[in-house]
């Protein structure tokens, strides 16, 4: 998951960093208008960051502590996961309230399989991805080719998957789940190889990592020279390069000296990269954007919207049950109290990312990003022992902040 | 003549980054029509907005004085209690609300916070009758047309007792029928002693209403000339609002010669269209026509002669519904019934509502280019984004966006280099034949003449082009061959030599009462 944040972070690096660099001259001029032109992208990462540096002040340290970080990763997977997903719901210009109700319903299932029917855990995990599908389908062609409004199909989908999941597991609490599923939930990387106070295999995958996005960034820089554009000049790209190590590094030492990397951290890295790219470079991707942008135009030039919302809904679906999985694993218990409110916080992480109301903006990275802020702030505020009434109110405050920024910020940029 | 009712002096207005007004004067004497004209850009809507207290006292320069006073507008309210009403290019009616309901809307006849129904009606009906309309008060604006809606705006106007009333292109939206019955009324208010500014792009309207025409260009007024004189001519307004004496208004063209041989590039035949909600009404009735390779062929029509229906419904049944008829292209006939379908049998429809039906205003201008054939700069479903950049920027160039790069979103352009964005878009995805439904609606002379040529340059590829337009002239100066529609029918076809204004505006005007 570190990747993608800091892949596009040049300009999030600390200005002490400027001075290790190979020239200076107009080097911080590039920098900040990098910034301002991109104000939306990287203000909430910033944003990020100070919330990050606030709260490692608060909690004298504890914070970043490594057995935090991994917690942090642990705690929030299920609803990053959500908010990619929902992410391109509201790309799509749509929105989707049974997510929640997915997830748990998801759970049960899974839990009725392997601890009432003793399937085996792989198997399982596809029906389950497959029911999640299912789920997803059926809301997706509702709202695709029937055209009843995302808003009311989601909200009965909400209220039919919660009571469906009350039936299935009859108002009880159903576990444990097998081991091989639990570790989904819980899990970390086997620690191998020769004890160096660190673990192995997370230390050699982040490596491995920065190698594979220096080449790609430096790659990226020839394909662009190919083509004859512009590009960044060549002490910028060398200082992002520095800020991506040092970002990439840092997670992975922390992690390291742990546990090692939580096996969902790399799920959640596939699924961000995964999804990243989709967004950005994949025909679907931009056609999501086209539709959400302005759906009349979309149609006139070709793009077959039906198909692409339905994708949208199914996908969903798919995440939504990934989801399930994970936090039934990590409960180690399906209970129809599950996933209460998640499309909630998956919903407020997009708006807190960057994605508007009417739909055709917002990218995968900035639900990650807004999912991390809230995650942050619970962790945090976990850890100052505030009272769940008292988070209630800041995170409703972070939401209209983040969002008042944004309106304000586009305002000013001129209307 | 009577002295000035409004001055605005020496009116100074900048933006961050931007000084849309550097130096204008204006100055509208009473009871007359005053017209403004400039390219899309030069400063008229944000002059009026300085007027009309959208931009308030303080954020700009400059003096306004209003029936010989000082004022400082800090609001719209402000201007309207001294009488200043402007009524805005896209209208500001609430479609749910009955007409009676919407003229007082914000200022209604009540008692202790209830509706007076009873003073309501009477007020109304009074008011519509005033502007010439006399549907019931009590119907939704929904339910009316739009030339109709541009009426009850200025009935809306009339009740807050108007004194100077802004029009802001009041009949860009509107067809011939409509827009002379409004500028009537425009002339029939200042009988009643209203004075008027009226912004418009359209020149004949201009002379036909208004006394005297303020132009601006790039913030500064260049000139006010009086209408009535004979050395204010139409070029003589257009040289002051370019800036350049305007010899050709169209590209040089040498008239396609058609081969008789070989088989139109695209033949429609016997094509008719239902209404899409009245599924009765035709609203293309058995029309054919044919265009060949290298041709531009005009449909000249008023609004709601079937022009666009007909395009956009044989561009993927993107309108209405089918009711029969064939598409050929190369004599072969082809099926249209997506628009996936048609962009593949090399078809392009450029939309005549740009902001609506051609672009995604919140997106960059490179990914709208590339949109309709992402897939020539895509392989296996993914795009190489260099390549559409490299592609894009290649049209940034040859078509002459004016933008720093291609990653600005097209919202933020004007609407000339918008409608060359979408004309690049429609370039790109390869077509053979080209529809293009009022190319040049809303865009300054200059990008006028930039597209014309582009379009000249397209059929001299060897491209099929079907021009629609309203605008006559245009039509006559680009086009080798004009069909006329009118009420859903094809009423006429005339090569370029035969086509006159009066000719082609007899054939559009026919048969309208009968078929009513």
């Amino acid at each position: 998951m570190s990747t993608d944040v800091t892949d596009k972070s040049p300009a999030a690096a600390p200005p002490g960093k400027s001075g290790g660099s190979a020239t200076g001259g107009g080097l911080l001029q590039l920098i900040l208008d990098g910034l301002r032109r991109n104000m939306r992208q990287y203000g909430m990462l910033i944003a990020l960051g100070l919330l990050v540096i606030l709260f490692q002040v608060w909690t004298g340290g504890d914070l970043l502590l490594p057995r935090n970080v991994s917690n942090l990763v642990l705690q929030n997977s299920y609803i990053l996961i959500l908010a990619i997903g929902m992410m391109l719901v509201i790309i799509a210009g749509h929105i989707d309230l049974s997510v929640g109700s997915v997830t748990a319903f998801v759970g049960a299932f899974a839990a009725v399989l392997t601890v009432q029917h003793d399937v085996a855990w792989p198997v399982a995990l596809v029906l389950c991805l497959a029911v999640g599908a299912v789920a997803g389908a059926v809301q997706g062609f509702l709202i695709a080719y029937l055209g009843i409004p995302s808003f009311i199909v989601t909200l009965a989908g909400m209220l039919l998957f919660r009571g469906l999941t009350e039936i299935l597991l009859a108002g009880q609490t159903l576990g444990p789940f097998p081991d091989g599923l639990q570790k989904m939930g819980n899990g970390f990387l086997p620690a191998v190889g020769p004890n160096t106070n660190y673990h192995n295999i997370t230390l050699l995958l982040g490596f491995a990592l920065l190698a594979f996005v220096v080449l790609q960034e430096v790659r990226d820089r020839k394909r662009q020279q190919e083509f004859s554009l512009d590009v960044v000049p060549l002490n910028l790209f060398l200082l992002k390069l520095v800020a991506i190590a040092a970002a990439v590094l840092t997670v992975t030492m922390l992690l390291a000296s742990y546990k090692g990397a939580p096996i969902i951290l790399i799920i959640l890295g596939v699924l961000v990269v995964g999804y990243g790219y989709i967004m950005r470079n994949a025909v679907f991707g931009r056609h999501i954007y086209a539709i959400g942008g302005n759906l009349p135009a979309a149609k006139l030039s070709g793009v077959k919207d039906k198909k692409v919302t339905f994708l949208v809904f199914l996908n969903m679906g798919v995440l939504a049950a990934l989801a399930g999985l994970v936090v039934a694993a990590r409960l180690n218990a399906a209970s129809p109290k599950a996933g209460l409110s998640f499309e909630l916080e998956a919903i407020a992480s997009s708006f807190i990312g960057g994605a508007s109301m009417s739909g055709g903006v917002g990218t995968v990275l900035g639900a990650i990003i807004g999912g991390l802020v809230l995650g942050v702030l619970n962790n945090g505020m976990n850890l100052l022992s505030v009272g769940t009434d008292w988070q209630q109110v800041i995170k409703g405050l972070a939401l209209l902040i983040a969002v008042g920024f944004d309106v304000w910020n586009k305002r000013k940029s001129g209307s | 003549m009577a002295g000035p009712v409004l001055e605005m002096r020496s009116i100074v207005k900048t933006f961050p980054g931007v000084k849309a007004l550097s130096d204008v004067t204006l100055t509208v004497r009473q009871g007359e029509v005053h017209a403004i004209c400039g390219e899309n850009g030069a400063g008229k809507s944000t002059l009026m907005k300085v007027l009309s207290g959208v931009h308030p006292h303080g954020s700009y320069e400059g003096d306004i004085l209003f029936e010989g006073e000082v004022v400082r507008f800090k609001d719209i309210r402000a201007s309207e209690q001294h009488g200043i009403v402007i009524i805005h290019q896209e209208l500001a009616l609430s479609p749910y609300l009955s007409l009676a309901e919407n003229i007082f809307l914000g200022n209604e006849h009540a008692k202790s916070g209830f509706i007076d129904w009873r003073e309501t009606l009477r007020h109304a009906t009074e008011l519509l009758r005033r502007v010439g309309l006399d549907d019931h008060p009590e119907t939704r604006v929904a339910d009316i047309g739009v030339g109709k809606q541009q009426l009850v705006e200025i009935a809306k106007a009339l009740s807050k007792k108007v004194k100077l009333l802004i029009l802001d292109e009041p009949t860009a939206a509107l067809n011939d029928e409509d827009s002379s019955k409004l500028l009537d009324l425009i002339l029939e208010l200042k009988k009643q002693g209203i004075t008027s500014i009226i912004i418009s792009h359209k020149l004949n309207e201009i002379r036909k209403v208004a006394d005297s025409v303020t132009i601006i260009r790039d913030g500064h007024s260049i000139e006010t000339l009086d209408v009535k004189s004979a050395e204010t001519t139409e070029d003589r307004i257009i040289s002051g609002m370019v800036g350049r004496d305007l010899d050709h208004r169209f590209p040089e063209r040498t008239p396609h010669e058609p081969e008789k041989d070989a088989a139109p590039a695209l033949e429609i035949r016997d094509w008719t269209v239902h209404h899409p909600i009245d599924q009765q009404r035709k609203v293309v009735d058995d029309v054919s026509i044919q265009v060949r390779r290298g041709e531009i062929v005009g449909i000249a029509g008023l609004m709601g002669a079937g022009r666009t229906e007909l395009a956009m419904s044989v561009f993927g049944r993107s309108y209405g519904r089918y009711a029969g008829g064939t598409v050929l292209k190369d004599g072969k006939e082809i099926r249209t019934r997506t628009v996936a379908e048609a962009i593949e049998h090399g078809i392009a429809y450029v939309t005549e509502d740009r902001k609506h039906y051609g672009l995604n205003l919140i997106d960059t201008i490179n990914r709208n280019i590339s949109l309709t054939a992402l897939n020539k700069v895509a392989k296996r479903g993914v795009v190489d984004e260099h390549e559409e950049r490299q592609v894009s920027e290649g049209y940034r160039k040859s078509m002459n966006i004016k933008a720093p790069t291609v990653f600005e979103p097209v919202g933020k352009l004007s609407g000339g280099n918008q409608q060359k964005v979408v004309l690049s878009k429609w370039i790109f995805a390869g077509p053979e034949v080209l529809i293009l439904d009022e190319p040049t609606r809303g865009i300054d002379v200059g990008a006028k003449f930039e597209i014309y040529t582009v379009i000249d340059q397209l059929a001299a590829q060897g491209k099929a082009v079907v021009f629609i337009s309203s605008e006559l002239p245009e039509l006559l100066g680009m086009c080798d061959r004009i069909y006329t529609m009118a009420a859903g029918r094809l009423t006429g076809e005339f090569p370029r030599a035969e086509a006159t204004q009066e000719v082609l505006m007899r054939q559009m005007t026919k048969d309208k009462e009968v078929s009513r």
